[in-house]
């Protein structure tokens, strides 16, 4: 260890290398498991959040949708903070676009908090060898 | 003979320079001390060396590829350890040879072993092709060598997967190299850091040791000469464990206990130095 880098540790501005193999490791091996590359899950992170927007505005700064590993266990996780739901006909125009032979399902339940945001989160998850 | 089916380990890790080669070569010693009859195989034939590391470098006249010809009997290609008269090697092929063997050869050649033997461990070649898909055809269970590192860490993953898919249990691991203050000041993977990545049960725990260059400069396997060596024991406690003797593994980058080491543990985590 250099001096420069005792610094900066007693400074708490970096951590022990062995942290960073632990967490780089994680996240490359969650890529190596799923055998998704950078692109693919890009683009995927991407698809995921064009549909749940159709149905509810999210925030995209906080939104994550990534990979994580346990276990041996690769979990696709979807952490997206909603803002609100979208007005009704907006909902009804979306699901119209997506699956335009069926009939509209207005009746649908929406939840309707206009003014308030509600900070829910959805969790989505596969295994996967 | 009317004994248990021989235990067929391979010993592999994906990543080359881990120290597959030098775990089989110790572990055939610690396993044959014991008295068990023990085959290891050399399943890299294009670049062999356990024949080095056992000292029997010269002693090779017929391999695997000739038993399988049938120009020689198996007997005549197994290379008998002078002082250690329970171990046999058998090379898979000579560096010369230009067919590759076929998994199925593989599983033959070890069947042909195994009704002679206790233990077969079967020394993988480097990488995920041809040779390890060979190596893995043959064997029931598997050890994962690795050191704490992110190159050998992440082809120890690629491995363990395709050693699931291949049904091949249980796998188990064996951490190399491990170097308690680097770990101990967080400046190394830790033990927990390997085992929960890799999700395998640890097997043994092996410090860097400079003894295992000397014995490797003088063929002659760290078990098998029995110094105290710190490596030589963690050795010999993965053949025990392997016989399902009940030995404790000791962390050593936690093993100083007294109240002095504790704190010097602590300002190492802390600071890093020392």
């Amino acid at each position: 260890m250099t001096l420069f880098d005792f610094i900066q540790r007693l400074l708490g501005r970096q951590k022990p290398s062995g942290t960073r193999a632990k967490e780089r490791l994680q996240l490359v091996l969650a890529h190596d498991r799923s055998d998704l590359n950078p692109e693919l899950l890009d683009q995927m992170r991407r698809e995921i959040l064009e549909v749940v927007q159709r149905y509810v505005e999210i925030d995209l700064e906080e939104g994550d949708v990534s990979l994580e590993t346990e276990d041996r266990v690769t979990a696709l996780v979807a952490n997206l903070p909603i803002k609100r739901a979208r007005p009704l006909p907006a909902l009804v125009n979306a699901a119209a676009a997506a699956a335009p032979p069926r009939k509209s399902p207005a009746d649908a339940s929406a939840p309707s908090s206009d003014s308030e945001s509600s900070p829910g989160q959805g969790e989505e998850a596969s295994p996967s060898g | 003979m009317t004994s248990a089916p021989a235990r067929i380990i391979l010993i592999c890790s994906g990543k080359g320079g881990v120290g597959k080669t030098t775990l089989t070569a110790n572990l055939g010693i610690a396993l044959a001390r014991l008295g068990e009859r023990t085959v290891v195989l050399d399943a890299d034939f294009g670049l062999r060396n356990l024949d080095l590391l056992l000292g029997l470098e010269n002693r090779i006249v017929y391999t695997a590829q000739e038993v399988l010809a049938e120009t020689c009997r198996l007997e005549q290609a197994l290379v008998k350890h002078k002082q250690e008269p329970n171990l046999s090697l058998l090379p898979a092929g000579n560096p010369r040879m230009l067919e590759w063997l076929t998994p199925e050869d593989m599983q033959r050649i070890v069947g042909m072993v195994a009704e002679r033997a206790d233990y077969v461990l079967i020394d993988c070649p480097a990488g995920i092709e041809e040779g390890f898909k060979n190596a893995a055809a043959a064997s029931r269970e598997a050890i994962v060598i690795t050191t704490p590192e992110v190159s050998a860490v992440r082809d120890a993953d690629r491995v363990i997967g395709l050693l699931n898919t291949r049904g091949v249990s249980p796998v188990q691991l064996v951490l190399n190299r491990v170097r308690p203050r680097m770990m101990a000041s967080q400046e190394m993977l830790s033990v927990e850091d390997v085992t929960d990545i890799l999700a395998l049960p640890l097997v043994g725990l092996v410090v860097e040791d400079e003894q295992v260059i000397v014995s490797t400069n003088r063929g002659e396997p760290l078990t098998l000469v029995d110094n105290g060596s710190p490596a030589a024991r963690a050795y010999q406690n993965i053949a025990r464990r392997l016989r399902g003797e009940d030995v404790p593994l000791e962390d050593p980058s936690k093993a100083r206990k007294g109240l002095r080491a504790r704190l010097m543990n602590r300002i190492r985590r802390t600071t890093g130095l020392f």
